[in-house]
């Protein structure tokens, strides 16, 4: 009996202490955002309150300048993100390619490289072009970095439409084209959605490239955090990334109901 | 037919490939060029410098992404193994809502939360004072290189026990319950019957964080201070401060080696595993 007792008082202080190491970090983020003064030694804030809050939502401030600029561009990042990966996607799936593998290779190499050591040669070439510090150019800089989600989600989307349902398009008359418009692009939509969604979401979460791309003229969120952060303005900081933590969360919960196990289980073949 | 098919295909894809070529591949070039070009011609010159300038900080990344691995892998198989192998439910059910969290923050904003979590008057320490655990004048701040690690191991470990768990619960459990009828401990059946068989899964995992964590910028900017540092930041201030693209470059080729180093060992397995397979 004083065993089970004891063995449920460790389980219960595990899990306590797991949760601690886990949402301690975010509720301090919590803390900051309405800490209107804190400093040492006090435990908690000092002065309590909205007025940052405030500040950062202020319709005419460099916040909200900023998630508009962010938002813009991830818009536009899925966009363009979308015109080349629908097509390639397609061509993965359901076309003959010689070097398929290679190809789709190629797509996942951006991940699987130290990005910093690209970035600041993307920015030296872009330099050259006149694209340093314009939408454009962080634009195209996120859509690449993020190709691999695109065109890896459309391809497995492609390829988990049923054929049948397209030869029967096609024997009552329909051209490729129109097959493709009505049939297989309906049938594959929610993944293409879901796929949609990681690009905007790596574009909105994304610092480094637009860290050494974007500068001076476009800031987002990201960067409006870590300039306030080293700045030493932990309450816009903090009230920044809380924002920046919102569609994350409504990721997490909503995911599963776009990305389905057929698509799924075809990610990446 | 087959010919135009094919030539179709291609077409389809070229625009997708060209934005890589244009973005990822001639930059990477361009960064190995770079870095092998000194004012006399091809050579190792800007390596030398590098390694005069940073070598400290070459071997602090190695440091901090190897220790950070290590326990991502450490604290993922816990998590992943109590998911799998844990008998009592309510235990199981919390830590599977709870262990996910950080999974889709981004890296900047699990940065700016450690650097107000782990600061000496942060809510870690506070937590630890006010329990009585610590006195208030020995709370440390641990925003250097612990702090780093501890960022990445909270980021990285739910990813690497979210595929391990998916990994484990498609094994045959007829081998865990004949191991377990005679006899074996939970951690022995987990060590013994259970790791071998996701053995691929958690290298796929803790070689991708590998590579995360040797690219992330903000992380070493944010959490630690700036002497000694990451890799990234070294880069990122050589061409900030001194627009020197070849010492900045021969830092990045540096990083693409300890890549190919963990690339060359887990080929190395693949190759093994399937080779007695």
């Amino acid at each position: 009996m004083t065993r089970t007792l004891a063995g449920a008082t460790l389980k219960v202080t595990l899990l306590v202490l797991l949760a601690f190491a886990i949402i301690g970090p975010l509720a301090n983020l919590v803390l900051w955002s309405f800490a209107e003064r804190w400093y040492f030694p006090f435990k908690l804030p000092v002065t309590w309150g909205v007025r940052y809050w405030e500040v950062v939502f202020r319709p005419t401030g460099v916040a909200m300048a900023s998630l508009a600029t962010s938002i813009s561009i991830a818009l536009l990042t899925v966009t363009v993100a979308l015109a080349v990966s629908i097509p390639a996607g397609y061509a993965l799936a359901r076309l003959r390619l010689p070097f398929r593998a290679l190809i789709m290779i190629v797509f996942l190499l951006p991940q699987a490289f130290p990005g910093v050591a690209i970035y600041i040669n993307v920015a030296r070439i872009f330099y050259g072009l006149g694209l340093t510090g314009t939408i454009a150019g962080v634009v195209i800089v996120h859509a690449a970095h993020a190709l691999v989600y695109s065109v890896w989600i459309t391809s497995a989307a492609f390829a988990a439409v049923d054929r049948d349902l397209e030869f029967a398009a096609r024997n009552i008359g329909a051209s490729p084209g129109w097959t493709f418009f009505t049939v297989t692009l309906p049938l594959a939509a929610p993944g293409i959605i879901a796929s949609a969604i990681f690009v905007f979401l790596e574009s909105l979460d994304e610092f480094t490239g637009t860290f050494f791309v974007g500068v001076p003229n476009v800031s987002t969120l990201p960067l409006l955090l870590y300039s306030a952060s080293m700045g030493g303005n932990y309450q816009i900081a903090s009230i920044t990334a809380l924002i920046l933590l919102v569609p994350s969360i409504l990721f997490m919960l909503f995911v599963e109901r776009f990305l389905k196990a057929d698509v799924l289980s075809k990610i990446g073949r | 037919m087959l010919r135009t098919d094919r030539a179709f295909g291609l077409l389809l894809v070229a625009p997708a490939l060209a934005l890589v070529t244009a973005l990822f591949l001639v930059p990477l070039g361009y960064s190995v060029v770079s870095a092998f070009t000194t004012p006399d011609g091809l050579g190792l010159g800007n390596f030398v410098k590098a390694f005069e300038l940073y070598s400290g900080d070459v071997v602090y990344t190695i440091f901090i992404v190897v220790t950070s691995t290590v326990l991502t892998g450490l604290v993922a198989t816990a998590i992943a193994g109590y998911l799998t192998m844990g008998e009592t439910h309510w235990l199981v059910t919390g830590l599977a809502w709870l262990y996910r969290w950080p999974l889709f923050i981004p890296f900047i904003v699990a940065a700016q939360c450690m650097r107000t979590f782990l600061a000496k008057n942060g809510l870690a320490n506070n937590t630890l004072v006010a329990f009585g655990l610590i006195e208030a004048a020995d709370t440390v701040s641990l925003l250097d290189w612990r702090g780093v690690i501890i960022t990445f191991v909270w980021k990285q470990a739910p990813f690497v026990a979210l595929l391990l768990a998916g990994a484990m619960a498609s094994i045959d459990r007829a081998t865990i319950e004949a191991a377990r009828n005679l006899g074996a401990g939970r951690l022995r059946c987990l060590i013994e019957i259970v790791l071998p068989q996701v053995m691929p899964t958690l290298m796929v995992g803790l070689i991708l964080s590998f590579v995360t964590m040797l690219s992330v910028l903000s992380v070493p900017l944010m959490v630690a201070g700036s002497q000694p540092t990451m890799l990234t930041v070294d880069m990122a201030f050589r061409i900030n401060a001194y627009g020197d693209y070849p010492v900045a470059n021969a830092l990045g080729v540096v990083s693409y080696l300890m890549t190919a180093i963990v690339a060359w060992f887990y080929l190395r397995y693949a190759v093994r595993e399937r080779g007695v397979a």
